[in-house]
């Protein structure tokens, strides 16, 4: 083990996976001699050279298609685009080519590739760079998607997720990038995609959670255990599939659930989570199931009121209090 | 002056390509047939008239050379080698076609055949091709990627950004336009600021030709060149050729909006009569020979709706299958 951040974390696995796989190429805007926005592709294109590290125009859709017809050619490309948002301008090639070339060509081809976004608000960056846009990749079948919240989960799940050889949407929150944690230094380790992880045991009440959502959880959970209230915090790591059996199993002990979700509230992924909840384990719920989500506002910019549109970790702990007290 | 066919090709070769321009129309021509009795259904996107464009261009190419194109694709397929009742099969919607009917007309894709797919979203095609060329690049396959598409996608955003990034990145990609003057109803001159689409690749440092697409050696012998172009500089290359459908858009589109004297017009270059009568003219086929490639051809599309009727329906378990591998 050793101490790193999300961000260095993430760079080893690209480093670990390309020095492993001569097949495994990545490119997108700025990712080569700039070395990423956030600086993720660092020392990649010293290390790997021009041919497998590359840099792109500011073209999202075709970044997108170019990586799904190396895919289809037979290499492992990993794309970035340089955040979420810009993913809208993709969404044709992500939606209607990444997701259903497998299917519609009869099961013929496979895409074993991976597009990196970081995404997440936070940062006063105003409403066109702030967004939340997991549950729109969730919504769609053929994508797989993960989204670390620490640095060791971020280093495993991006190793899995390059081997792996469906299509995976990886999210990365630009506010985890800093955020340090220990993490194997074994080049197989590997974060399986689809397992969700018990962060943090406990007996009362399951918060289910995700990337940023996770670390704020466990915060809450450290505040309510020191007012007697045991929480289970389970981090979900990947958000399709969605690792429901690991749901039901810890609402099914608790008999209570909050879901902390940082997109938009209305179709969010909570609304999917509860559902499940109550369609599976309806008879082992002490209290409805809640959800603490982004406000269904576009972000404003003004960091007094941007805070207001996401999950906080007080926002968590009200919301768990509220769930003990039985009330809805 | 037309070249004498001779100097082109081997005498076999020519009547092969008459032999595919007419497999390509019998099928065509038996879809709709087939669309009217209820046989196939949702859209039908038919290529009667167009054929030398995919006969001429696939005879140009390697065999190992990427093909993808968009939704009227059932020539380009075929012209492949793929087989016409698994073709006919997945319009059907059998388990026997070639995507296991979960494909239909507009999705057909055959990785033997280096058939990379048709594509349904106007213009969703080209950045793939790149993928494919790159990939091929890469691995130092020596292969070039032809990436076909209609003049209605010349407007896409990923036209531009793919002939801008296929350059940048120096691809084997060779774009063919074929150019039918129609984007659904609206002519290239009420949807293009440059109709002469062919010209819009000086933006992007790409040469590029315009080729009569009714005639198929005219289109063989461009596309041949053009090729060799992108095998040995390994940089992309443009064609344009002009053609036209003899049907409308799809199946549910009557095609009002072209005048019947531009219909005979176009109608009087049909490829395969005059591709036939310029094999008698130069003595490599009389009528006979001719009569026998069409029976072959008929019996061939007749075959392939026998074997389309005739094969199952997929099983309901299949449609949770091919999502993930």
């Amino acid at each position: 083990m050793s101490e790193m951040n999300y961000r260095d974390a993430l760079n080893l696995a690209l480093k670990e996976e390309m020095r492993r796989d001569p097949s495994v190429v990545t490119w997108g805007e700025d990712v080569a001699l700039y070395e990423g926005s956030f600086k993720v592709t660092r020392g990649l294109l010293a290390e790997f050279g021009e041919e497998r590290v590359k840099d792109t125009p500011i073209s999202e859709n075709t970044i997108v298609g170019v990586t799904v017809g190396a895919a289809m050619g037979g290499l492992r490309p990993v794309a970035e685009l340089m955040t979420v948002n810009f993913a809208l301008l993709a969404m044709d090639q992500i939606v209607n080519h990444m997701s259903k070339a497998r299917y519609m060509f009869g099961g013929q081809t496979f895409l074993p590739m991976v597009i990196r976004m970081p995404g997440g608000g936070g940062s006063q960056l105003g409403a066109q760079h702030s967004q939340s846009l997991e549950t729109f990749f969730m919504h769609c079948p053929g994508l797989r998607v993960a989204y670390p919240a620490t640095p060791a989960d971020a280093k495993g799940l991006l190793k899995s997720a390059i081997r792996d050889n469906n299509p995976v949407i990886f999210l990365e929150h630009e506010l985890l990038y800093n955020s340090k944690g220990e993490v194997p230094e074994d080049p197989e380790f590997l974060v399986p995609l689809g397992k969700a992880d018990v962060k943090r045991p406990g007996e009362q009440v399951t918060i289910v959670a995700y990337a940023r959502m996770t670390v704020l959880a466990l915060q809450a959970a450290e505040e309510l255990a020191k007012e007697g209230i045991s929480c289970e915090v389970l981090d979900l790591r990947s958000l399709a599939p969605l690792d429901e059996p690991a749901i039901l199993a810890s609402v099914g002990k608790t008999g209570r659930a909050v879901v902390v979700e940082e997109c938009w509230r209305t179709c969010g992924l909570g609304a999917e989570i509860a559902t499940r909840i109550f369609e599976n384990c309806f008879d082992s719920l002490q209290a409805p199931v809640r959800r603490v989500s982004g406000l269904d506002v576009p972000m404003p910019y003004s960091r007094k009121i941007e805070k207001l549109c996401i999950p906080q970790k007080e926002t968590i702990v009200q919301a768990v209090k509220a769930v003990m007290q039985g009330k809805y | 002056m037309e070249t004498k066919l001779r100097i082109v090709l081997p005498d076999q070769q020519l009547l092969k390509l008459y032999e595919q321009m007419f497999l390509a129309r019998e099928f065509e021509e038996r879809c709709a047939e087939q669309y009217t009795k209820g046989h196939i259904t949702g859209f039908l996107h038919l290529y009667s008239g167009q054929e030398a464009v995919a006969v001429g261009a696939t005879a140009a190419l390697h065999r190992d050379d990427y093909i993808i194109s968009a939704y009227r694709e059932h020539a380009q397929a075929i012209v492949r080698g793929a087989e016409p009742k698994r073709v006919m099969a997945e319009l059907f919607g059998k388990a026997t076609g070639i995507c296991k009917g979960k494909g239909g007309s507009m999705h057909l894709f055959d990785p033997a055949l280096n058939f990379m797919g048709g594509y349904a979203i106007v213009g969703g095609q080209f950045p793939i091709s790149l993928g494919l060329a790159f990939a091929s690049r890469y691995r130092g396959e020596d292969r070039i990627t032809a990436c076909f598409f209609g003049d209605g996608a010349v407007n896409q955003g990923t036209f531009h950004e793919s002939l801008n990034w296929a350059r940048l990145w120096e691809l084997p990609v060779l774009f063919v336009c074929e150019n039918n003057f129609y984007g659904i109803g609206t002519e290239v001159h009420r949807s293009s600021a440059l109709a002469n689409i062919h010209k819009r690749t000086c933006g992007y440092d790409i040469p590029s030709e315009k080729v009569d697409g009714m005639d198929v050696i005219a289109v063989y012998k461009a596309v041949k060149y053009a090729a060799e172009k992108v095998r040995e500089s390994g940089l992309p290359y443009f064609i344009e050729a002009t053609t036209y459908r003899f049907r409308g858009h799809s199946m549910s589109d009557p095609g009002k909006y072209r005048s019947a004297a531009e219909h005979e017009l176009w109608k009087s270059r049909d490829p395969l009569p005059n591709y036939a009568r310029r094999l008698t003219e130069e003595g490599i086929a009389d009528r006979k020979v001719l009569d026998a490639i069409e029976a072959r051809c008929k019996a061939r599309v007749e075959e392939a709706v026998q074997f389309a009727e005739q094969s199952p329906w997929p099983e309901d378990e299949q449609v949770w299958e091919d999502i993930y591998v």
